[in-house]
């Protein structure tokens, strides 16, 4: 059993690949859509501008030095400045891409917040509100009309 | 007004807040003769630390911007190193700013074309691009000893832009304001 087990181990062992040969794997197009060519205000990917070509030759040859993905989004920052990574700016418009979810979930938590609250309140047994009483007087003359109809 | 309609309208301003403000701050004003030169300091390309314009203040500058990718910047660097060549003793001088560009590539171009005027980078050319109102590469700007521009070239210089509006505008021959 537990030469079983020891065989096991070292099967998975062998299967997992080692964090380096994981970091080892950076592709072309696993940064290209994550990066933009800067002259073109596109990602990468969508760019076949003279500069765009540069910028991928500058990752293959990253990549052929052994560089991971992260190294390579850093080296491509030293290069062209932090616009190059494929994330809206901090001001002006661009900062609408970053508030405008946060908004949208704070709205959303707070309007189902408050239909929860709503519901609960509503099961909490509230009785319905009692009818308006009527006097002796109305009740007879109402059994009255009643009866004139053959219901 | 009711609680939803309120947070609606405030949803509302908030954006238009927000568009309202990323338009006003894109809109630079577009650069004319006799304006100052817009400058930053920025790294040489040859890493030997910073420079800027203003380290040529009291020479005739051509600002040329360029990058290794752009191929009109090929077809005109052989000229603007003539022009440096024969200019440099008369208090004139040319400075390259390498933008978008790798350093690496930008090193490559330099050495290939022989170019021995000094050589500037900014990696994200972005505001360069911006502060010059640039609508392509390459692009040049003659700016006087006192740092104001006399000359706005846009496209690529040979030798008869430089001849024909470059150095008589140097020489005195033409205002900038007639041009």
């Amino acid at each position: 059993m537990r030469r079983y087990l020891a065989l096991a181990i070292a099967a998975l062992a062998l299967s997992v690949p080692p964090a380096a040969a994981l970091a080892a794997s950076a592709s072309l197009p696993d940064i290209e859509d994550e990066v933009m060519c800067p002259i073109c205000g596109t990602t990468l990917e969508l760019s076949d501008s003279p500069q765009g070509e540069r910028e991928r030759a500058f990752i293959r040859r990253q990549i052929a030095r052994g560089r991971d993905k992260e190294e390579i989004k850093q080296a491509l920052v030293d290069e062209y400045g932090p616009r190059v990574l494929a994330v809206p700016g901090d001001s002006g418009f661009d900062l609408a891409a970053w508030l405008v979810p946060g908004l949208v979930v704070l709205g959303a938590g707070g309007a189902i917040a408050l239909a929860v609250v709503r519901r609960r309140r509503a099961e909490a047994g509230e009785e319905p509100p009692a009818p308006p009483r009527i006097d002796d007087a109305d009740g007879a003359r109402l059994d009255e009309d009643i009866a004139k109809y053959d219901l | 007004m009711s609680t939803k309609t309120f947070a609606v309208f405030m949803g509302v301003l908030a954006l238009v807040g927000l568009l309202t403000y990323g338009l006003l701050s894109k809109g630079e004003q577009a650069l004319a003769i006799g304006d100052p030169a817009p400058d930053k300091t920025l790294e040489r390309l040859d890493g030997g630390g910073s420079g800027s314009l203003a380290d040529y203040r009291g020479d005739w500058v051509l600002v040329n911007f360029w990058a290794s990718w752009c191929e009109p910047c090929r077809t005109e660097a052989p000229d603007l190193q003539s022009f440096y060549e024969r200019h440099r003793k008369d208090g004139v001088t040319v400075v390259g700013i390498d933008l978008d560009d790798t350093t690496e590539d930008a090193r490559t171009f330099v050495e290939e074309f022989g170019l021995t005027y000094p050589q500037l980078r900014d990696g994200d050319g972005d505001e360069r691009r911006d502060a010059y109102g640039m609508t392509g590469f390459p692009e040049s700007f003659l700016i006087d000893p006192q740092g104001k521009l006399a000359v706005i070239r846009r496209g690529p210089v040979d030798e008869r832009v430089l001849r024909e509006q470059i150095e008589p505008v140097i020489d005195g021959r033409l205002d900038p304001a007639d041009q």
